[in-house]
């Protein structure tokens, strides 16, 4: 018999930005249920104990880019926020290592060991990268405007925009311009010359991106990684105590602070439209809720090919979704392991380990890896970018065991053959493989593995051939394109339906900012 | 990573019973002056992990250089009763109580912790020498007073994974051990006491041991608490935590009134937050009558904490085309506030909260503008020039996580 409840708001799917919007929402005043499918909230930001006594942030594992005034406006430090330093990244080499920390001395001397030039330049990218972070931050803050029929408010905002990039300085223009065009592998030579390094920097021009360090558009993506601020020092990225399931419940927790009902194993079928209108959602098991709106965290895919009946939408926007790129190409590896990994180049227990650990040692090796995907097989030697949260948080795993976090690229969701179990497990040993490489003992520590290939992300966490990002960040899906023209600010087709996931503007990150931000859209045309 | 640059020195400053092994752990060895000692400022280029170690795993923090005097004999009760604001009578052994004491014009001399060893037997702590003055007001009482100072060597070990790491070590479980109580254990065979106490505003414990003793205490914490991610931390660290906690500091949030020189520089309990700790039912203490005197009139200064607002802030730093500019460490530079045109207050301590995401600052304010909720403005120096910004009277402490006081059942 199916249930009715009226409500003002529903948010299908308890992700990090459903919950954010579920939250501003509520604390506007709104009657808001947020319906989760799966039996824990967090979306893709979930912590998990995959195995007894060892925690995991099964997919997304560190934060940098949450916005200050969404953890201020919702509280989340009360709620349980609290982002640990990730102070290094580690790159191991075959004879050598390189290592950046977040000590300057330090990072000078490190990196002039390979090249005093590029320790030199070093000093220099980071507050040029800074500063164009400044420079972009007025357009994440900024609702993206219809940019074929533009509303007065659209126009002025662009205008204001304009107004922006005027105060800009060339040298600012130049870089911002370049990082929109360019590749990552050619924007860093402009800088640099030590292959691993540049390696290691381009890999943030890669990740959730079908795309190699020298393919024109990943330097975006490297900038995008560099939006984020903690504490007011950009790029410095953090490791949620707990894992990053706590950011997702420190946001919910706030969202049921304010009085937002939240359900959990509570999948939703379709969203009910009538006479062109959202009124409601049914679940799987047949029940239905009533609402005045209703907001989907999901990717563009779910929010509009299976959500909604396509009939429903017109079919230049319907196109624009079909062809919206969505391409899975990276995996998880989480492992248990029973001792720290010992590194052949730097051995024993140090700094090193309570960063980053970034598997990158030269533009080739990454582009061979890329070139594996491109042919429809996954990295015989991946790219990785590891960490160690029980090293940061012994909480994560029991005393003196660990837990090892590998986000792995690549793995095309499309891959010769489809995924099995046998591509699974051989995809995994290719991972510990190319870790011992570096660290031999990783096979020896091991205690328990679970390998996410990419369409195993999409089953479990719902997202889209697995991509991280509800859309890759290549800038013909950014701002106003993002999802698709005229629908890229939280509203769509349909009345009363609005998105506020990580495939609409600024995207993909736990940054809390699509969901603040449709939220407050919402929240300016409510009648 | 791993450079190994090893040196000798001299220094003229006292070294702490751990220093053979603090020297080695100090990467950057930097130090600053407490007590006469060398203290570390921080163990690491940085003290971010340290920081975070008070939070989420355990800090250790070498605390030796704190004064420490045993107060023995049949009159040590009523002798401290008489020195304290806090009721000493009401102290039972085994149990701890912070407390101010002041002169007898009631401005606070210095602040620290009287503990209940035993019925006539107590050690007090105290941030600068106070040997004189105790001495002093003995006169007459049947008790003896030792400068424990150097006989006694104590470690503070602070965060949640506090108890869990004294109970890998401690032959006696800490389960039971409440706030600001002490109990008597051994680590191996080496006695030592361990109070649930500290400087952080945290789950925390002292523990107080012989200084022959130390770095065998010292490598058992480390070795049983590796798992448990204990670390060694430093000053800076402490302070931010102490400041999140609403922790006073002699000689930066306010002057013993031994060494005020200008009356103007005195403070009485109720002007530095120690109100609470101020019994005035005692039938007698050093400074009462001015603090009934004072308390008639309405203490002239208030102490309290406020919070520099974010978004105010922020926009300083935008119009100068600069990210907000943080503090990275605790300052101390007494830092003027503002009603309109009128300066009515200063703030003495301050740090970015990296757990509450907020900028903090201890402030002494004219009571009439310390009310909760009061605003007023902060000034701030941006690209060398000053501006005002806007910051509000909250409640301390600003951090009070509930295991703090909390026991598993």
């Amino acid at each position: 018999m199916p249930s009715v409840k009226k409500y003002d708001a529903i948010v299908v799917g308890g992700g990090h930005n459903g919950l954010t919007a579920a939250a501003y929402l509520a604390k506007a005043g709104k009657k808001v249920l947020v319906l989760e499918r799966r039996y824990v909230l967090g979306g893709a930001a979930v912590t998990e104990e995959v195995f007894p006594g060892f925690k995991f942030s099964v997919c997304s594992y560190v934060v940098s880019l949450m916005k200050p005034n969404v953890m201020r406006e919702l509280m989340l430090p009360k709620f349980g926020l609290e982002l640990l330093p990730l102070e290094s990244t580690f790159t191991p080499l075959d004879n050598d290592y390189l290592i950046r920390t977040a000590d300057a001395d330090e990072t000078y001397r490190e990196i002039a060991r390979h090249s005093v030039r590029d320790a030199e330049a070093y000093m220099r990218f980071g507050p040029a990268m800074g500063q164009i972070g400044m420079a972009v931050r007025p357009i994440l803050e900024t609702i993206a405007p219809n940019a074929i029929r533009p509303s007065l408010s659209d126009l002025s905002k662009t205008k204001k925009l304009l107004d922006h990039f005027k105060t800009l300085s060339s040298e600012q223009f130049e870089y911002l311009t370049k990082l929109m065009t360019m590749s990552s592998a050619d924007f860093l030579d402009e800088w640099f010359e030590f292959e691993p390094l540049k390696a290691s920097m381009s890999a943030s021009g890669i990740i959730g991106t079908f795309m190699g360090p020298r393919s024109p558009g990943s330097a975006y993506v490297m900038l995008h990684h560099y939006m984020g601020d903690i504490d007011g020092s950009f790029r410095a990225w953090g490791f949620q105590r707990g894992g990053t399931g706590e950011v997702s419940m420190a946001i919910a927790r706030s969202a049921s602070h304010f009085g937002a009902e939240i359900m959990t194993e509570a999948p939703v079928e379709k969203v009910i439209v009538k006479n062109g209108k959202a009124v409601g959602v049914a679940l799987e098991n047949g029940d239905e809720y009533q609402s005045d709106i209703v907001i989907s965290g999901l990717d563009p895919k779910l929010t509009f090919l299976k959500m909604v009946d396509e009939n429903d939408l017109p079919s230049d926007f319907v196109t624009d979704i079909k062809n919206f790129r969505i391409r899975g190409s990276s995996g998880k590896v989480n492992l248990a392991l029973d001792g720290l990994p010992d590194f052949t180049c730097l051995p024993g227990e140090g700094h090193h380990l309570r960063g980053a650990i970034s598997i990158s040692p030269s533009y080739d090796h990454l582009e061979r890896a890329y070139d594996d995907a491109k042919y429809g097989n996954f990295s015989q030697e991946p790219y990785m970018d590891i960490i160690l949260p029980s090293v940061l948080d012994p909480e994560m795993a029991p005393p003196g065991k660990h837990v090892m976090s590998c986000f792995v690229q690549y793995a095309p969701y499309d891959i010769k053959g489809g995924w099995n179990d046998q591509k699974r497990e051989a995809f995994g040993d290719a991972v510990v493989n190319t870790i011992a490489r570096f660290a031999p003992n990783i096979k020896d520590i091991i205690l328990h593995r679970q390998v996410l290939t990419p369409a195993d992300i999409e089953s479990t966490f719902g997202l889209t051939e697995g991509n991280i990002f509800h859309g890759e960040l290549t800038l013909q899906q950014l701002f106003a394109l993002r999802p698709a023209v005229k629908w890229a600010d939280y509203s769509t087709p349909i009345r009363n339906y609005y998105q506020c996931g990580s495939g609409t503007h600024p995207g993909g990150g736990i940054t809390g900012s699509p969901g603040e931000m449709a939220a407050k859209k919402i929240l300016g045309v409510w009648k | 990573m791993s450079y190994k640059n090893e040196f000798t020195g001299i220094t003229q400053l006292r070294l702490s019973p751990f220093f053979e092994r603090t020297s080695k752990l100090n990467e950057p060895q930097e130090w600053k002056r407490w007590g006469g000692y060398l203290a570390a400022t921080s163990y690491e280029l940085h003290h971010d992990n340290e920081y975070f170690a008070i939070r989420t795993k355990a800090a250790l923090l070498d605390i030796s250089p704190l004064k420490k005097y045993i107060i023995e004999g049949p009159d040590a009760q009523k002798f401290l009763d008489r020195l304290v604001t806090r009721n000493i009578k009401i102290c039972k052994v085994g149990q701890v109580m912070y407390t101010p004491w002041c002169d007898e014009d009631g401005k606070v001399i210095d602040d620290g912790t009287v503990q209940r060893l035993s019925e006539n037997k107590f050690r007090i702590t105290s941030a600068e020498p106070n040997l004189d003055w105790i001495q002093h007001n003995a006169a007459g009482m049947d008790l003896t007073i030792t400068d424990d100072s150097y006989t006694t060597a104590a470690l503070a070990l602070q965060g949640p994974n506090s108890r869990d790491i004294l109970n890998a070590v401690a032959s006696d479980s800490l389960d039971s051990l409440k706030f600001f109580w002490m109990m008597d254990t051994t680590f191996d065979d080496i006695p030592v006491s361990i109070s649930r106490t500290g400087y952080t505003g945290d789950l925390g414990y002292e523990i107080w041991m012989d200084p022959k003793d130390a770095l065998s205490v010292w490598d058992l914490l480390l070795e049983k608490g590796k798992s448990f991610g204990i670390t060694p931390t430093g000053l800076n660290a402490l302070d931010i935590s102490r400041i999140e906690a609403g922790l006073i500091l002699l000689d930066v949030d306010y002057v013993s009134s031994r060494h005020a020189i200008i009356e103007s520089r005195k403070s009485s309990p109720f002007e530095v937050g120690l109100g609470w700790a101020v019994k005035m039912k005692k039938k007698d203490f050093i400074g009462k009558k001015a603090l009934e005197a004072e308390l008639a009139r309405g203490p002239e200064w208030n102490f309290v904490g406020i919070e520099i607002q974010w978004h105010e802030l922020e926009q300083h730093y935008r119009k100068a085309g600069l990210a907000p500019g943080l503090p990275c460490t605790a300052w101390r530079t007494s830092t003027p506030l503002y009603k309109g045109s009128e300066q009515v207050g200063y703030a003495t301590s301050g740090a970015w909260s990296p757990i509450l995401k907020r900028y903090i600052a201890l402030a002494h304010v004219k009571s009439e503008y310390a009310s909760e909720g009061s605003e007023l403005m902060f000034e701030l120096k941006v690209e060398h020039f000053r501006k005002l910004t806007p910051a509000k009277v909250v409640k301390t402490p600003f951090f009070d996580p509930e295991r703090k006081r909390s026991c598993p059942v």
